[in-house]
């Protein structure tokens, strides 16, 4: 019973360590923000239902959605490769493809009326900058506008794959991809790397990419990051809620907010645990068996153990 | 020269060549220790199993591990991490284990000064012991570079500034030590090399002094009782082995240790497997960056206590708190005047010193990693003064202690 | 009785040590295979369509030179059944196809263009135009490695048909 009692002071006095310096002074360090779950409060409700058929017209009209950006799934391609879209945008516009499947539709109402208010970037734009959001806002096309945004929200998820249609690459394209290299999946800021026999592809192929890099850090005011260890760097907690709402944590970054819903965001998150901890399912499946492993161990140890004691007391 | 007879068995030509049943007789079958112990003396073997651990996972690391600036932090990351097969395991159990080790060396030297183990030719143990403390401190820090993520580099920066020695300003000695001006490639080779090579060689043999050591004056026990082992192993060897007050190494004494040892893996598995985060720091995840200092830099927790002690002085006194800090467990064999070798619990006074010491230890720890400011700032102070302060008065507070 | 009963359970502890020890080495054995980088690099494919005839090409597939090489219609006309058996059929011509690794010690022979035979410079052994040995010190005939045709490309590193077949006709090497 005495070496009860001294395990118990040693256990006591760990674990009093332990707190101290993980979960307390972390809590210390680092602002907690808690998640929203995606449902973004701060943006309007659509109150009219929209029509498909008439957000096709707006967003397949003339100088609309289409001028800048591609719908694969309309057949409507790129009219510009993306170096050429980040010369003149500063980054690639993407393609509208799935994004009724993986952005709230609050979000994509309140972005194609005012971009740079829903996607929190306004300290970005002021009037003083001088400088202008590159997707600008859209004020009606003579009709009810609340109406008219409906009508291409539903459009646009009216083509938009089902969600769990969208693999989790995809959705990181989409949200983050333009932006942000992930290079252990080989991505880069304008698609995935291939592998080259030829040295001068390849140096055509980093070129391009540089540009591209230039033309995005001038627009950001910085290079965005490389996410690929970012799953282990900053956690799933803050990845999640960064991209919700990117000014509760670093308030004043260029970044906009991403705008995903929870399904899209959690597809997001897939890619980067897929990124920076691949073998995450092995680790608990080895971690299973050499705990059963050891729990026979220690029975083994114990038993032979009181064997041997019991002429020793 | 030694007469050779025809071999009976592999055994016998074995032992003729080598007298390995001298050798086991020696080592273990008659190597005594006292039978009134408790599981704190298992940490021994505790402490050379996790070696063990460390040894064996760092050598497949270093099979696929690359030291260059330009590699190295893919090469864990992406290569080991991703790549080879158990690579993660690899990984995960050395970073845990350089980690857990260090909590079992704490617990290991504060059962020592709990019950006066360092005292009456034991001297040496605790001597050799604390170069063991320093030697694993070097490899624990020179292998924290190897990544080559944001807490390496900037760690790396801030420790070497350490031997500019405040307003000596010794830049030179930075420099040379760095190889560089800043962290680099040189600095990495260098410390890749100490690492891997020069600070496992000393601890080896380190832990032959250590284990020499204990040789002559025994293992102590938990009543600090004087045990006449000749007279005890004579009981035992006759068959007298419960009113013996010795147990040999093995199996008896070995035996628990394994069982010990036993409930130990099963913690320390559970954290390479669940509970990883406290000695993989999430920071070091990022790439190291020579032109961006990350918000909170702090190091490992068990180095906390004496960065505290440095922290919350100007920087000259600082160094001098510091300094002091490092050496002074070294001379606690010599700053105990008291004449008993007996727990804490029987020693009075200075049984109220040893608790002090742990909670001002654990004080400074948990100050060390909370940001210097308001609050904390003061704590800090006060207890790094403290922990000055005790070791003043040990040696007072032992010289009143009587005779027990 | 209780002497054995203690080693009894000596002996369990050593046998559940000695599992924990395989399955460690087992976690060892996995870390030294190659990478998976290292496989996917395993496949090459190459494009034999403007491949000359009686001209050799050499590529490079997992670090070993592999010899491609057309044979002319005469060639074909007066080859054995023994060599023919080891032709490789690519949109109806002819082709060899082998690691071009001498079988004595590893040297790479050449192609004697006027001979329709390989020399290998080390130990003067020669193979004719089917890799098939012909002068020692070579004991067998340059190895053919796993391909699969496609269309007029061969991927080398993947088991294809005519693969299977030479390798049932026990003709690889």
């Amino acid at each position: 019973m005495k070496e009860l009692k001294i395990l118990a002071i040693v256990v006591f006095f760990t674990l009093v360590t332990y707190w101290l310096v993980e979960p307390f002074a972390h809590s210390q360090m680092h602002k907690h923000v808690e998640s929203e779950g995606f449902t973004y409060k701060d943006l309007p409700a659509l109150t009219k239902k929209g029509d498909a058929a008439r957000g096709q017209e707006l967003v397949m009209g003339a100088g609309a959605c289409v001028g800048c950006h591609s719908i694969e799934a309309a057949g409507m391609p790129a009219a510009m490769d993306p170096v050429t879209n980040s010369a003149s945008y500063g980054v690639n516009p993407p393609d509208l493809s799935n994004v009724g499947a993986l952005y709230d539709a609050k979000f994509l109402a309140a972005l194609i009326k005012n971009p740079a208010h829903a996607l929190k970037v306004e300290h970005k734009f002021t009037p003083e900058s001088g400088k202008m959001h590159p997707m600008p806002g859209f004020y009606g096309a003579g009709g009810d506008i609340d109406q008219e945004v409906a009508d291409m929200v539903a459009y646009l998820q009216s083509i938009a794959p089902k969600v769990d249609e969208i693999t989790p690459a995809q959705a990181f394209e989409t949200a983050c991809g333009r932006c942000h290299a992930v290079r252990y999946e080989k991505w880069t800021q304008i698609g995935e790397k291939p592998s080259f026999k030829k040295k001068r592809d390849e140096l055509v192929f980093e070129t391009k990419l540089e540009d591209y890099k230039a033309n995005l850090t001038n627009y950001m005011g910085k290079l965005p990051p490389d996410l690929s260890m970012y799953i282990r760097s900053r956690g799933e907690h803050y990845l999640s809620t960064f991209m919700e709402n990117p000014q509760n944590l670093l308030p004043g970054t260029a970044m906009p907010r991403v705008g995903v819903n929870a399904e899209g965001a959690e597809k997001v998150i897939e890619y980067l645990e897929d990124a920076g901890d691949p073998k995450r399912a092995e680790r608990d499946s080895v971690g299973v068996k050499v705990m059963i492993y050891l729990l026979v161990f220690a029975a083994a140890a114990y038993l032979w153990k009181k064997e041997i004691w019991k002429d020793l007391h | 020269m030694a007469h050779f007879t025809k071999a009976t068995s592999v055994h016998d030509w074995l032992d003729q060549r080598l007298a390995i049943d001298t050798l086991r007789r020696v080592l273990a079958k008659e190597y005594w220790i006292p039978k009134n112990i408790n599981f704190l003396w298992a940490m021994g073997m505790v402490l050379a199993f996790t070696f063990g651990i460390l040894l064996v996972s760092g050598i497949f690391l270093l099979m696929y591990y690359q030291p260059n600036v330009n590699l190295a932090f893919d090469s864990v990351n992406y290569t080991i991490m991703r790549e080879v097969e158990f690579g993660w395991l690899w990984r995960h159990v050395h970073a845990v284990a350089a980690s857990v080790v260090f909590l079992i060396i704490y617990i290991h030297m504060l059962t020592g000064i709990y019950y006066g183990s360092y005292k009456k030719g034991r001297e040496m143990i605790w001597i050799s012991g604390m170069l063991l403390f320093v030697a694993f401190s070097a490899e624990a820090f020179s292998g924290y570079m190897l990544p080559w993520g944001q807490m390496s580099y900037w760690a790396g920066m801030v420790i070497t500034n350490l031997f500019s020695l405040g307003s000596l300003e010794f830049n030179g000695l930075v420099e040379w030590i760095r190889g560089d001006y800043v962290p680099g490639q040189a600095f990495l080779d260098r410390f890749f090399m100490l690492h891997v090579l020069l600070i496992p060689l000393a601890i080896l043999a380190l832990i032959g002094l250590h284990f020499g050591a204990l040789r002559i004056p025994h293992v102590n026990n938990q009543d600090g009782e004087e045990i006449d082992f000749e007279e005890e192993a004579a009981k035992y060897k006759a068959g007298r082995k419960r009113e013996s007050k010795v147990i040999a190494f093995a199996n008896d004494f070995l035996s628990k240790d394994m069982f010990v040892v036993s409930i130990f893996l099963l913690f320390f598995f559970y954290l390479v497997f669940w509970h990883y985060g406290f000695a993989m720091d999430p920071i070091n995840f990022d790439p190291a960056d020579g032109l961006k200092t990350p918000p909170h830099i702090y190091p490992e927790w068990y180095f906390l206590w004496s960065y505290e002690i440095l922290r919350p002085f100007p920087k000259d006194p600082g160094l001098i708190a510091f300094g002091f800090a490092q050496v002074i467990f070294f001379l606690l064999p010599f700053l105990d005047k008291s004449p008993n070798a007996v727990p804490a619990s029987r020693r009075g006074i200075f049984f109220w010193w040893f608790w002090a010491l742990v909670i001002d230890m654990i004080v400074l720890t948990a100050m060390g990693k909370l940001p210097p400011q308001g609050i904390y700032s003061t704590i800090g102070l006060v207890a790094a003064v403290a922990f000055i302060g005790l070791w003043i008065a040990l040696p007072f507070i032992t010289k009143m202690e009587k005779k027990v | 009785m209780e002497n054995s009963r203690r080693g009894f359970m000596g002996k369990v502890f050593g046998a559940v040590a000695g599992v924990g020890a395989v399955g460690t080495l087992y976690a060892m054995k996995k870390s030294w295979d190659p990478l998976p980088s290292v496989k996917a690099a395993g496949f090459t494919t190459v494009d034999v369509s403007t491949v000359e005839p009686n001209k050799l090409v050499v590529e490079k597939w997992r670090g070993k030179p592999i010899f491609i090489l057309k044979k002319t219609p005469e060639m074909v006309a007066k080859q054995t059944e023994a060599e023919t058996a080891r032709d490789v059929i690519i949109d109806g011509e002819h082709f060899l196809i082998c690691i071009g690794l001498c079988t004595h010690l590893g040297c790479i022979p050449a192609y004697r263009e006027n001979k329709d035979d390989f020399k290998c410079a080390c130990h003067g052994g020669e193979f004719d135009a089917s890799g098939i040995n012909t002068k020692a010190p070579p004991p067998s005939p340059m190895v053919i490695p796993p391909f699969n045709v496609k269309g007029k490309t061969v991927v080398l590193g993947e088991e294809g048909d005519q693969y299977r077949k030479m390798k049932e006709a026990g003709v690889l090497a």
